[in-house]
């Protein structure tokens, strides 16, 4: 038999033209990655970020001979907050208000969604500057002011390539990393109606810069992330590489930040432990260029009048659950997705979340109350390069099988999976190991039923049903005559 | 010395060449080989598609069977992994006292195969005769879980006639993940791709490891692609002599 070529197998397969990051309406893993795997390009372009920002990463961990004593500090300091979580958060309140801030506190995207239109429309603001957060994103904020009337300009240079591009994130930190350069190009001619724009990186910027410049100028209300929050001064902290974020910081009368609970510290002095994990395992940087920090009104400089939208969005379902928890420790890096080798194949897209990679296979399901994207636990070869790299040591591999067990508990109860294949083979595969002889009937059982598929070279080129599976790639060496331990009992019987 | 050998299913099912190699080596090394005929999986394959209370069952059934062992020989990391990483879990949720104790007193007489020829026998140099361009292969679990970290090498390199050729991205998976190669067959695939490339590169004649699970992925697809190069677990490898050199099959 001819060996097949992964396209031809591919080629099989229905084709979803557009990325779905709503987990929601999103397909199962296996089928979102379809599309992407016969992208080369775009596979050739994640490969290539990623493996930069790895070896820059690595090279700036090496040269920290007390990592693992920040990683260890920086655990420690989460979990602590994760497990005051209220009292940090009305501490933080409190902190925020006495400095002239509003906090408000969103159950879920669509009471934080409707919090920022009001606080809008008190403005009268029918624009407004944003800067770079997957949180918005996740609560699907943009095309929800876009169809209440509030035009959404986003001022990160990567989220500009998006927005313009009408493309989805495929990495939470180097959002645009599938883009390359000459699709930048094209994106910006088209929509800032430039002639002759070269895709020289100076030619592109310049450009974005224009583009930007006359927005931070014209555009009073501003909506920001959080890095972090500081229960004890009531400060917000964001980081950033460009300075676009500190136009925005600083030039708006209104700033609205968005902020998921667990971005909760409870010290100021805990930032000295994150700011020196955060860079390092997000973009290879010691430090990164911009690390805005402001705590309320400050009368005559910057934003006179900031709001804080504290959102749980299914957080606070995560709390107090033993190895789930330690999901909430995230600070959102992304060391976990360049580390990935699933990621690497697949890119952002395929998770069906605005979270991709490892992080986003353990923490959309969760936020989504385990009733959608129940294939991303399965997303993984559970390699631990995730957890090797996660500045908060966020035990991933650890959760994802904690999560295969709640979403296995889920479906076998189904009807539908009584007859499948994967689960009839498993229950099969538990009683035949709970007895010694059982398990030698069925290996026989298999030797027989397998050597009708076996061919003359002793190999196993095409198997049916799921064993598809695996030959449509892989042949498979057909079972030997003798088990080790037949072979062992017929030693034993010699040797007597 | 006596070391009980847990073959694990699918070494007993698919290499059993793996486990006669690891007879041959330890006796060689003078080391008394038990063989439990009651034994069958350790229940990685179910704690890992989420089924729990199985896994927890197999568990339980490979701890009683092993309670009275001097020492218990493994020759597949994800195995040993699987235990050491997964099974107080299932006994913390599913177990009793009693099970939990008698775990406790057992895992420290649990080792990998590399583990218990470096840090049990305390030896290097088996005495092994392997004249072929070898590239090792460090499975996921034996480097992150086990961290095997030199072992491996340090046995390769004493062997005679071996001449051992690096592997590039030495940390990156081969997507065999176990159901994980036919959940997202696809995806499997594109990573197994990757890895065979850098494989290829090396040159080598045989491809080895300590885990047959990778070895049968990799193997399966150079197979498939009629690459030339075989795969090999390390134990036959470390059998090889002279005298009484390797066993190869398929």
């Amino acid at each position: 038999m001819r060996a097949v070529a992964e396209h031809e197998v591919l080629a099989e397969h229905e084709v979803i033209d557009r990325p779905i990051l709503d987990p929601a309406l999103a397909p199962p893993f296996p089928v979102a990655a379809l599309p992407v795997l016969r992208n080369l390009q775009l596979r050739r372009n994640v490969a290539h970020a990623i493996d930069v920002i790895q070896a820059k990463r690595a090279r700036l961990v090496a040269e920290k001979p007390d990592w693992q004593a920040l990683r260890a500090s920086a655990s420690r300091i989460k979990d602590e907050a994760l497990q005051n979580l209220g009292a940090y958060l009305e501490q933080f309140e409190a902190r925020c208000a006495a400095a002239g801030g509003t906090v408000h506190w969103a159950s879920d995207a669509a009471d934080a969604r409707r919090i920022i239109l009001e606080l809008l429309r008190e403005e009268k603001a029918d624009e407004v500057i944003k800067i770079k957060t997957m949180t918005s994103a996740e609560i699907q904020l943009n095309p929800f002011l876009e169809a209440n009337g509030v035009r959404t300009y986003e001022t990160d240079l990567a989220e500009i390539i998006l927005q313009l591009g009408e493309g989805e994130p495929s990495h939470i930190v180097v959002s645009a990393l599938h883009v390359n350069r000459s699709q930048v190009r094209e994106i910006f001619a088209r929509r800032m109606g430039i002639e002759n724009l070269s895709d020289e990186p100076e030619a592109l910027t310049a450009a974005a810069r224009n583009y930007l410049r006359q927005k931070f100028l014209s555009v009073p209300t501003a909506i920001s992330g959080a890095n972090f929050l500081i229960a004890e001064t009531g400060s917000v902290a964001v980081v950033e590489s460009e300075g676009n974020g500190r136009m925005c910081l600083t030039l708006p009368r209104t700033m609205i930040t968005l902020a998921g609970i667990e971005k909760v510290l409870p010290r100021f002095a805990d930032l000295e432990v994150m700011l020196q994990l955060l860079a390092r395992s997000a973009t290879g940087e010691r430090m990164n260029p911009y690390t805005s920090l402001w705590t309320g009104v400050t009368p005559g400089d910057g934003p006179q009048k900031f709001h804080v939208v504290l959102l749980d969005n299914g957080r606070s379902s995560i709390l107090g659950r033993k190895t789930e928890q330690q999901t909430l420790r995230c600070i959102r890096c992304a060391a976990c997705m360049n580390a990935c080798p699933v990621y690497r194949q697949t890119g952002g897209h395929a998770y069906g979340s605005v979270y991709p990679g490892p992080i986003g296979a353990i923490l959309t399901p969760q936020l989504e109350q385990m009733r959608h994207a129940q294939s991303l636990p399965f997303a993984s070869s559970l390699c631990g390069a995730c957890y090797e790299v996660c500045p908060v040591k966020i035990n991933i591999p650890e959760v994802l099988l904690e999560l295969r067990a709640r979403v296995t508990d889920q479906e076998r109860k189904q009807v539908s999976r009584f007859f499948d294949s994967l689960y009839l083979g498993l229950r099969a595969a538990n009683v035949i190991f709970s007895r010694a002889w059982l398990f030698h009937a069925a290996q026989r059982m298999g030797r027989t039923a397998l050597r009708f598929f076996t061919r003359k070279d002793g190999w196993i080129h095409a198997l049916p049903g799921i064993g598809a599976k695996w030959t449509q790639t892989r042949d498979l060496r057909g079972l030997p005559k003798q088990t080790f331990h037949d072979w062992w009992t017929d030693r034993q019987r010699r040797t007597k | 010395m006596r070391a009980s050998l847990f073959i694990t299913c699918y070494n007993d099912t698919l290499f059993p060449e793996t486990g006669r190699a690891v007879v041959r080596l330890l006796e060689r090394l003078g080391v008394e080989v038990e063989f439990r005929a009651d034994q069958t999986c350790c229940g990685q394959m179910h704690a890992n598609t989420g089924f729990r209370g199985e896994a927890f069952s197999q568990a339980k059934r490979l701890v009683r069977l092993y309670a009275d062992a001097e020492a218990v020989v493994i020759p597949s990391s994800s195995c040993v992994a699987m235990i050491r990483d997964q099974y107080s879990g299932l006994f913390e949720e599913l177990g009793n006292d009693a099970l939990r104790k008698e775990f406790a007193a057992l895992v420290p007489r649990i080792y990998e195969l590399s583990e218990f020829l470096v840090d049990k026998l305390g030896v290097e140099d088996v005495g092994a005769y392997f004249p072929h361009r070898v590239t090792y292969h460090a499975s996921c679990h034996g480097l992150r879980a086990l961290q095997l970290g030199e072992r491996p090498f340090r046995l390769l390199s004493k062997v005679r006639g071996l001449d051992l050729v690096p592997l590039e991205n030495l940390d990156r998976c081969c997507g065999f993940g176990g159901t994980f190669s036919v959940k997202n067959a696809e995806v499997s695939s594109a990573m197994l791709a990757v890895k065979l490339d850098d494989v290829l590169a090396t040159g080598a004649e045989f491809c080895t490891a300590l885990d047959n699970s990778c070895l049968m992925h990799m193997g399966g697809a150079l197979h498939r692609k009629n690459a030339g190069m075989r795969t090999i677990h390390m134990a036959q490898i470390l059998a090889s002599t002279e005298h009484q050199p390797v066993e190869l099959i398929g």
